[in-house]
């Protein structure tokens, strides 16, 4: 299985995922191998055998790795476009201009190269240094399936398929649409639909995503298959205990501040129910490149004393952050699951979430409007803030229903794909 | 002969339209008129208009024996006379025949049957006046919303003084007893019951289209030998619908229009069953026994209860603070209010907020203006924000928290005893001693108020303690109530007054002086928060002035 990243160290839902996915599998009784562009020692190892693609050596006189290069050199084309970039790197671009470049040794084809691990510049670069080593594993290591997570992944995918000749499953988290709603780049929309083309299945996160594959791509629908995402399971009961400071409720939006995740409807909504009421408190939690305009638009709109920005929010933080919401909403213009609104009823928030997301499809104790509608969002904000009857009910089932959703099932839906191209042949 | 009765249900709702909560305040017109407009004028004319005629053909080719019945809402009569006035012309056409018969039912298709005998009086009085004026005869046949039964409603409802109510023939109820007979109500005998033979009648409404379905197509020789097929002991198949199923549900294509046509050729010529109407056969046959109906049964869905209206935390919650209303409302004398919170209690909304997403949903959801049961709730939730503001500004000297007000107990007598109570005192102290009844005591504690202290007394009745009723200021003097406010502690009325009733609390407040209740009324516009404990210790202090002022 090739990823991009593998928790503690993530930058947005992929590693949550992928993590609950390979546990799920071993529940499953597959086993997996896990290979990141970078491991910092830390990561949770007990579902995975996880490989540090920066610790292989590449054999650089092996003829097929040169040929595999040659194929690839186009990738690198217009590899200064930032298509993704998570939140870690982006405040550390706005810190200081940082460590978080790849240590090239020498040259492309030094012998070891250590990736960054990180979305930004030079992600073309390391995507295509990823798919060298990916060829290099896939020729040492044992496996009946290649399973490659996202664009970054797929020419590593490729390229294991080609040395291996196994079969290829590649599963899209996002694509390009998502992240960049109609001006796509134009080099990651061909990665994404050339891995899809070669893939022997492909694996979307929801019927949205799948139609986007089918309709946008080009995908022949008898090799998509829908596997919902789940959502990890706390063990044992929070012990967090949250001292309310401030009496009025909260109402959260968390995630990357970013076009994608329409932050700005939830801006317009918050002025609309404080135009009503102002007791309530927005916080809006999450960095990215649109952060400052919505610093900006809640200046303008006069509503700063009651709108809250708390920057990006990591681990427990997050967890504390849920317990202090009274409702969660997310707003996404396009969103291929989103995970985040499962958490929030995992700890008893009630959640609004935009039509436009694969969550949505899976959900019923939530509210659902299009991410456009502000009028909308806001008396649905306002209903649940209100009338009580709907959070207590949202509250009552919401957690029962999220349990339901079990990395355990979706992956066994993941095993039955694998079957299928496996035996296929 | 033996009999086949039809009863078409006509009802439509008023539907509320998209209702955001910065209306609240602002806006209050509650109800979509372009999409009730649209609904009903394809209804008519899909629907109402050419089954109508083709009944009103078949009464002229057949003459008194074909007939049917039908139970229109007030609701749906509004929108005739507002949208559809040929409609409403043809029913008159109808009515005019003799054949057909017009049902009593609550004016908006309402659930107040379940909640509050006086509203569900009050209800079924205005749709029978309606139907007498356009109909020229006073109903004597009762069909509640849905077909809701129990043996309580039909309590309620024989002391209406109807002779008939129709019901559904419930599996759970009837067990192995056939619907095909007359029953009568388990504590009134005098009350008949027609039950829907559900098999039959779903044949027709549900069924009929259905090409999954062994029976289908269904043909007028199909169904006439079906129903020459029942024991010929058995005396009448009762075929109960909504009137929608005709080239609404059903639509024109598959027949249906055809199908209704044939049938009384087809039922005249080879069957010994006649058409008849629910007063027609109430006089014609014998209950066979009485239906016991503990709980309350309905037409709906597999269940057959309550659960597409009642039942989940949001149809609860709406239902409740609706009724919460019922004693306000009945206090004004704004026109437009009392018409709001009739069409507000259409049972309609509250089945938009139902979440169990059953299959014959389908039915319902054809005409759902909402996505989702959430989306219903917060609409309708945000409209009874509105009407209770309005409902507050119209009673100013009542200005409390309504939505904590109690609920008028339609049971208790209280109100209306007040006057006798003082003779009762005695009888009922005797008494209460030696027989021990439930009853008894509970009057006599209630009115031995000089000796006893008040708060025990409710206490008894709900544990919680800002529920206590100060009742006895009902009683109280003019004088005695004049002394009790005029040097009272305004805080301490506040809180007291926020556990009280809504009675009490206007009795003591109109004889507040008129500095007092200014600022009386500052305190509510302060909103102070109220905790339990305030209301305990400022009735303590009333309750003590009451004693010392009774004594």
């Amino acid at each position: 299985m090739f990823g991009w990243e593998f928790p503690p160290h993530i930058t947005g839902g992929l590693g949550t995922a992928c993590f609950g996915l390979t546990k799920g599998l071993l529940k499953n009784g597959v086993e997996v191998l896990f290979v990141v562009p970078r491991s910092y020692g830390d990561e949770d190892q007990q579902a995975v055998r996880l490989i540090n693609a920066s610790d292989v050596n590449i054999d650089f006189t092996n003829k097929l790795y040169q040929e595999y290069w040659k194929q690839l050199t186009y990738i690198e084309i217009g590899s200064n476009l930032i298509p993704y970039v998570g939140e870690e790197e982006f405040q550390k671009m706005t810190a200081v201009n940082t460590v978080d470049k790849t240590e090239e040794h020498s040259s492309v084809f030094s012998k070891q190269y250590t990736f960054s691990g990180k979305y930004g510049k030079n992600l073309m670069e390391e995507v295509t240094r990823y798919a060298l080593v990916a060829s290099t594993i896939a020729g040492s290591q044992q496996f009946d399936v290649i399973h490659a997570h996202d664009w970054l992944t797929y020419p590593a995918g490729i390229a294991a398929k080609k040395v291996s000749g196994k079969p290829l499953v590649v599963h899209m988290h996002a694509t390009e649409f998502d992240r960049s709603g109609d001006n796509i780049n134009q080099n990651v929309y061909d990665i994404e639909r050339k891995g899809m083309e070669i893939a022997d299945a492909v694996i979307t996160v929801s019927n949205f995503t799948r139609d986007i594959v089918i309709n946008k791509y080009g995908i022949n629908p008898d090799k998509v298959f829908t596997v919902h995402n789940a959502v990890e399971h706390n063990t044992g009961e929070t012990d967090l205990v949250i001292e309310r400071n401030v009496k009025e409720k909260v109402v959260t939006f968390l995630g990357r501040i970013t076009f994608q995740k329409g932050p700005d409807y939830f801006v317009e909504a918050a002025k609309r129910v404080l135009d009503k009421d102002k007791n309530v408190r927005f916080v809006m939690a999450g960095s990215g490149d649109m952060l400052n305009r919505m610093i900006l638009r809640v200046a303008q709109l006069g509503i700063s004393t009651h709108f809250h920005f708390t920057g990006f929010l990591q681990g427990a933080e997050v967890d504390k952050m849920f317990l202090l919401s009274d409702v969660y909403v997310m707003p996404s213009v396009s969103e291929p699951f989103g995970i985040s609104p499962l958490e929030a009823m995992r700890s008893n928030v009630p959640v609004v979430i935009s039509k436009q997301s694969g969550v949505s499809e899976v959900l019923k104790y939530a509210l659902k409007i299009d991410f456009w509608d502000i009028d909308a969002m806001a008396d649905a904000i306002y209903g649940l803030l209100h009338y009580d009857a709907l959070s207590v009910m949202f509250r009552k089932y919401g957690k029962e229903e999220v349990e339901n959703l079990k990395w355990e099932s979706a992956s066994s839906k993941i095993r039955d794909v694998y079957n299928k191209v496996v035996f296929k042949n | 002969m033996r009999s086949i009765c039809f009863y078409f249900q006509v009802h439509q709702p008023f539907r509320l339209k998209t209702y955001r909560f910065f209306d609240i305040g602002a806006n209050h017109h509650y109800f979509d008129e372009y999409r009730n407009r649209y609904i009903m004028r394809r209804i008519a004319d899909k629907c109402y208009l050419p089954m109508n005629k083709l009944l009103l053909d078949l009464i002229k080719e057949y003459g008194s024996a074909f007939k049917v019945s039908f139970s229109l809402s007030g609701t749906v009569i509004d929108q005739f006379e507002r949208y559809a006035p040929d409609v409403l012309e043809s029913y008159i056409k109808l009515a005019e025949t003799g054949c057909v018969e017009f049902l009593a039912e609550t004016y908006s298709h309402s659930l107040s049957s379940l909640k509050s005998e006086q509203e569900f009086n009050r209800q079924v009085a205005s749709q029978v006046e309606m139907v007498t004026r356009y109909f020229k005869k006073v109903p004597t046949t009762f069909r509640n919303t849905e077909l809701i039964y129990s043996d309580d409603i039909g309590a309620m409802v024989a002391k209406m003084g109807y002779k008939t109510m129709l019901t559904e023939g419930a599996k759970h109820i009837m067990g192995w007893k056939s619907p095909n007979y007359l029953y009568c109500n388990a504590i009134n005998p005098n009350l008949k019951l027609l039950l829907k033979n559900f098999r039959l009648s779903d044949d027709i409404a549900f069924r009929f289209s259905q090409q999954s379905w062994n029976g289908w197509p269904l043909t007028t020789e199909k169904f006439v030998n079906w129903i020459q097929d029942i024991d010929s002991d058995q005396e009448t198949i009762n075929l109960f619908m909504d009137y929608e199923t005709f080239g609404e549900h059903q639509w024109p294509e598959t027949g249906i229009f055809e199908f209704m046509k044939a049938l009384p050729a087809a039922v005249f010529a080879r069957s010994n069953y006649g058409f008849y109407t629910p007063a027609e056969l109430s006089e014609k046959l014998q209950p066979r026994a009485a239906v016991y109906v503990p709980n309350p049964i309905s037409w709906a869905d597999e269940e057959r209860d309550l659960t597409a209206w009642l039942g989940n935390d949001l149809q609860d919650d709406a239902f409740n603070k609706l009724y919460d209303l019922e004693y306000l409302v009945k206090e004004t004398a704004d026109q437009q209010l009392q018409l709001d919170w009739k069409y507000l209690q259409t049972s309609d909304h509250f089945y938009y907020m139902c979440t169990k997403w059953f299959s014959d949903g389908d039915v319902h959801k054809y005409f759902n203006p909402f996505n989702s049961p959430y989306e219903a709730y917060i609409n309708y939730m945000n409209i009874l924000s509105d009407f209770i503001i309005r409902l507050k500004d119209m009673h100013p000297v009542n200005r409390v928290e309504i939505q904590d007000q109690q609920p008028p107990q339609p049971v208790s007598g209280d109100e209306k005893n007040i006057k006798t109570r003082k003779a009762a005192v005695k009888s009922a102290a005797k008494k209460s001693g030696s027989t021990g009844t439930n009853k008894t005591p509970k009057t006599a504690q209630a009115t031995k108020t000089a000796q006893k202290p008040l708060n025990t007394a409710s206490k008894n009745k709900s544990p919680k303690i800002a529920r206590i009723n100060l009742k006895d200021v009902l009683m109280m003097k003019k004088t005695d109530l004049n002394k009790l406010v005029k040097d009272i502690d305004l805080k301490t009325l506040y809180f007291a007054m926020a556990g009280a009733d809504n009675k009490v609390k206007k009795t003591i407040i109109t004889h507040l002086g008129k500095l007092q209740l200014k600022s009386y009324n500052k305190l509510f516009a302060e909103n102070l928060p109220v905790s339990d404990s305030d209301v305990e210790k400022a009735q303590k202090v009333l309750v003590s002035k009451i004693k010392k002022l009774i004594s």
